[in-house]
């Protein structure tokens, strides 16, 4: 049988060292009433045999290619390097636990104590955590610090917030009493704003105004951002939000049919304290050599019980690692550059589809970075054509939204070049 | 051996990477976005090439243990073999490819893999429907909460309690309490198992649910369940099945066999996808009947053979992350389960048990174990008896690091003093489980010829024993703001 070791001797001879004659004499406790016969699945395969039912069900996906995809709506095909999977297939990292024993688990520490660093300068905010498992539970998270820092009661969602990430924020509000509200004018009963910039739709927001409102009535602002966004647009610390969240998933991670992917949060100094999910920070041993351990573990669950700020346990390590490798891989200037190469084919294929016949952007005056709302005459219709010819169409957001009847999103990224666009303009032209 | 951060490493010269152009004529942000919108420094990320990156990470590899090169005996993590088809199947262009918003009908093996994966699971541990959305276990846990959650107030009662056994993971008591729920402990018998006077005592018209593991978390298989399950039931609760222990009698007995309501997995643990030093994993929920309609939307139904995703749910609790969960971790955990069948689990899980009772036997003169045998996939042993030589289960761990093995559990569950728990599981040979028992005598001899000796340990591994207890206190003056070292993250100027 696969990945099974003992041989029938070395079981009997195992079964004579423990000193009983049999497995069943090892299972005594469990009632004769509980046991069953077998499960009710089938009985193993070959590796051969197996992959080739795997395969079999992959091949029954139908996979468009990065340059003729032009859906987002919070993932995004990006050119991933290939130093990331050869760094996230090392088995020293993808086979390690969670690094409990800090002396034998250096390399994942290291890692994690460098991608907060880099998620904190990214955000420009003071201390960043381990991450945690995705944008929609990141944005949960940061509601909740804000629900417990403010002890108050109402969580306050402004513009287009992804409909997904605003539904998982509504199921953790739920069981603790939390209300969440749509508008962008909190009160005193406001524990925070919530805000994403650019937001579902790829429009900008201004994040400034909703911040200053925020502290205004003494709520906490908190800005979901897009990480690659961040190399253009000024970073929520300096424009003063206390909590930044994100999605991870542009920095050098599959698609994989929506995860797993990688959440992120970083947050002023005076809300560490609220912090969810694991966090390294730098130590020394005996003889002066500077180490990283788990740090403020006084705040979790197995520490903590039901008091502590999550019950988070599990983050998302190997997918903060690739988001790392990505990052250092890009350095300032790479990420920027990816940045620019995706507004500006953004900014031309806006303006080449608002020419053709009926169609316009839904929104004129509002500004976007490289995903863009754009209303038009019969949306399904045009992304199935667009199917039919190979290539991934926008995203019909009215599935979410009943005023946006007719509005798509299309996304942009370096990945989608001149020659791509030009194909999908002459499947529209038609 | 250490390796300078890359941050250090960072040079101001280094080349960017050669990427895109945009290739066409059309303004930059620059050129069109307000000047009050734009940074106006780059982000601090380090400047490295190519070769120096895939060295600083190569180098930093080198520094872990991991379950490719060591034995992990982690109580409690079923740290088995990750087999390496499951990641090829994973990077699979068919999966790895798929876009989340594709249309259902470019996506029905992806579906259909998901449709056999509930299937399987639901056969495995004797429920009626799975939800493969919550991304880890504890997210698991309260996921199943929160249905009980709804079930309860749908039939308008109001149970406001959660029954946590005290030795019971630290994630139950706050996925509980993030459920808005008051948690109340039901403390252990003299032989590890739960007191059923204790918990007679704490049922009340209040008490939504009781969570349980079992075997429990020191590795005794619960003999009372059926009369646990009754009580339960009958002061109206429900029973939650904390999955950590599953390991332990797939193809044996089932949780809803036991009476179990809901049931979280760890595809991580049982289903041997990776744990890549603390994530991602994956927790799915296994329900019975009554609680099928609060199940988190979507979920995947399969008609004439053609697959959906059913978003219409009107009493469902919603949903708990984007998406339909860590599909990467369910191709894996679907290949594993595909290539053992039900004859390979059932096996896997009693090679488990014999495994530990084996190792289990080996170690009992050494270390002290508080509890009768025979256990089931994992055993408690207490470092008590090394005590006046003033030797710790946390010395025990350390000298094990030493010798090349990773350290077990310790200090959980906190029933036991100086608790070490071991769990080998299924796919370490007896050689290795004989070659750790031995470390284990060589160590106590150390502990009563010469423990001073031990508390200097680990000596062989990149580091010694690191100050968190400094660390603490440094980050306590950074946040305090008496000093600039934030000590959580690098920074240039300290």
């Amino acid at each position: 049988m696969p990945y099974l070791v003992h041989s029938p001797e070395e079981r009997t001879e195992m079964l004579d060292a423990i000193g009983v004659k049999s497995m069943d004499e090892l299972l005594v406790d469990i009632p004769r009433s509980l046991r069953i016969k077998e499960l009710e699945l089938p009985a193993g395969l070959s590796e051969f045999e197996t992959m080739a039912q795997i395969t079999a069900l992959a091949a029954r996906n139908r996979v468009f290619p990065d340059r003729l995809t032009f859906r987002g709506g919070g993932v995004y095909r990006r050119f991933i390097p290939a130093a990331v999977a050869a760094v996230t297939s090392k088995p020293e990292f993808y086979t390690a636990y969670t690094p409990y024993q800090p002396e034998a688990s250096q390399g994942t520490l290291q890692a994690i104590y460098e991608f907060q660093t880099m998620i904190a300068e990214l955000t420009a905010l003071d201390v960043a955590n381990a991450s945690l498992y995705d944008g929609a539970t990141a944005v949960a998270e940061a509601a909740m610090m804000a629900h417990i820092q403010t002890e108050r009661t109402e969580v306050l969602v402004a513009g287009y917030l992804h409909p997904e990430y605003l539904e998982v924020l509504r199921a953790f509000s739920e069981g603790r009493g939390i209300k969440i509200r749509k508008g962008s004018e909190p009160s005193s009963k406001t524990a925070a704003v919530v805000f994403q910039q650019p937001d579902f739709l790829g429009l900008l927001t201004d994040a400034e105004a909703l911040t200053e409102a925020a502290h205004r009535v003494g709520a906490l602002a908190i800005t979901c951002v897009d990480p690659i966004s961040l190399a253009i647009l000024k970073p929520p610390g300096e424009y003063r939000a206390d909590i930044a969240v994100g999605e991870g998933q542009q920095l050098g991670l599959q698609p994989s049919y929506g995860g797993p992917h990688v959440g992120f949060i970083a947050c002023r100094k005076e809300l560490v304290r609220r912090l969810p999910g694991r966090l390294v920070g730098a130590a020394h041993d005996a003889a002066g050599r500077r180490g990283f351990v788990l740090a403020l573990a006084a705040r979790e669950q197995h520490i903590r019980r039901e008091k502590a700020t999550s019950n988070i346990c599990t983050n998302h390590s190997l997918c903060a690692l690739a988001a790392s490798v990505y990052m250092t891989y890009m350095g300032p200037e790479g990420l920027r550059q990816i940045a620019e190469v995706s507004f500006r084919r953004a900014h031309s294929l806006a303006k080449r589809l608002a020419e053709l016949p009926g169609w316009e952007l839904a929104f004129p005056d509002r500004q976007f970075l490289n995903e863009f709302p754009v209303r038009v005459p019969k949306a399904p219709a045009m992304i199935r054509k667009l199917s039919r010819k190979g290539i991934l169409g926008p995203l019909d957001v009215h599935r979410w939204f009943r005023e946006l009847k007719g509005v798509v999103t299309f996304t942009c990224t370096e990945v989608n070049d001149p020659g791509a666009m030009d194909e999908l303009l002459a499947v529209l032209e038609s | 051996m250490s390796e300078p951060l890359s941050f250090e490493l960072s040079r101001p010269g280094a080349q960017p990477p050669r990427l895109p152009e945009a290739d066409l004529a059309s303004p930059g942000p620059a050129d069109i976005l307000p000047a009050g919108m734009l940074r106006s420094n780059p982000p601090g990320l380090p400047r490295l090439s190519e070769p120096e990156i895939m060295r600083h990470y190569s180098r930093m590899a080198s520094l872990n243990y991991s379950i490719s090169e060591q034995f992990y005996p982690l109580g409690s993590c079923t740290m088995k073999y990750n087999p390496v088809a499951n990641e090829a199947a994973a990077s699979l262009p068919g999966f790895a490819a798929l876009h989340p918003y594709q249309d259902e009908d470019t996506v029905q093996g992806a579906l259909e893999l998901m449709w056999r994966l509930e299937r399987a699971l639901c056969a495995i541990v004797g429920v009626d429907r799975v939800t493969l959305q919550p991304a880890a276990g504890a997210h698991g846990e309260w996921t199943a909460l929160r249905m009980i959650q709804a079930y309860q107030r749908s039939r308008g009662e109001v149970r406001t309690e959660v029954l946590v056994p005290d030795s019971a993971h630290g994630t139950n008591p706050a996925s509980a309490a993030l459920s808005g729920f008051h948690v109340v402990e039901v403390k252990s018998g003299a032989d590890g198992r739960l007191h059923l006077a204790d918990l007679e005592s704490k049922l009340s018209p209040r008490t939504a649910a009781l969570m349980l593991t079992n075997p429990n978390t020191l590795g005794l298989f619960e003999r009372e369940i059926l009369d646990i399950a009754q009580l339960v039931h009958s002061a109206g609760a429900m029973l939650y099945y904390d999955g950590a222990n599953l390991n332990a009698f797939m193809g044996i007995c089932r949780p809803g066999d036991m009476g179990f309501d809901a049931v979280h997995m760890n595809l991580h643990k049982t289903f041997t996808t990776p744990h890549g030093g603390g994530g991602p994993g994956a927790g799915p929920v296994g329900v019975k009947a009554e609680l099928v309609p609060f199940l988190p939307a979507p979920t995947v139904e399969r008609t004439n053979g053609h697959l959906t995703l059913d978003f219409k749910r009107p009493r469902s609790i919603g949903r708990v992350r984007s998406f339909y969960g860590n599909f990467g971790m369910l191709v894996r955990a679907y290949t594993y389960i595909v290539a053992m069948g039900g004859d390979g689990l059932t096996q896997a899980s009693k090679d488990a048990v014999l495994s530990a009772n084996y190792l289990r036997k080996q170690i009992e003169g050494e270390l002290e174990m508080p509890h009768e045998g025979p256990c089931m996939h994992e055993f408690v042993a207490s470092a008590r008896n090394l005590s006046h030589q003033g030797v710790r289960a946390l010395d025990i761990a350390k000298a094990l690091l030493d010798r090349d093995f990773y350290a077990p559990t310790i200090y959980f569950p906190l029933v036991v003093p100086e608790a070490i728990m071991v769990e080998p599981t299924e796919t370490e040979s007896k050689a290795t489980l004989d070659a750790f028992a031995k470390a284990i005598k060589e160590i106590v001899a150390e502990a009563r010829s010469n423990p001073q000796a031990l508390h200097d340990e680990p000596k062989n591994l990149p580091v010694g024993r690191l100050d968190d207890v400094a660390a603490a206190r440094h980050i306590n003056s950074y946040l305090q703001g008496l000093s600039e070292d934030p000590v959580l993250r690098w920074k240039a100027s300290v």
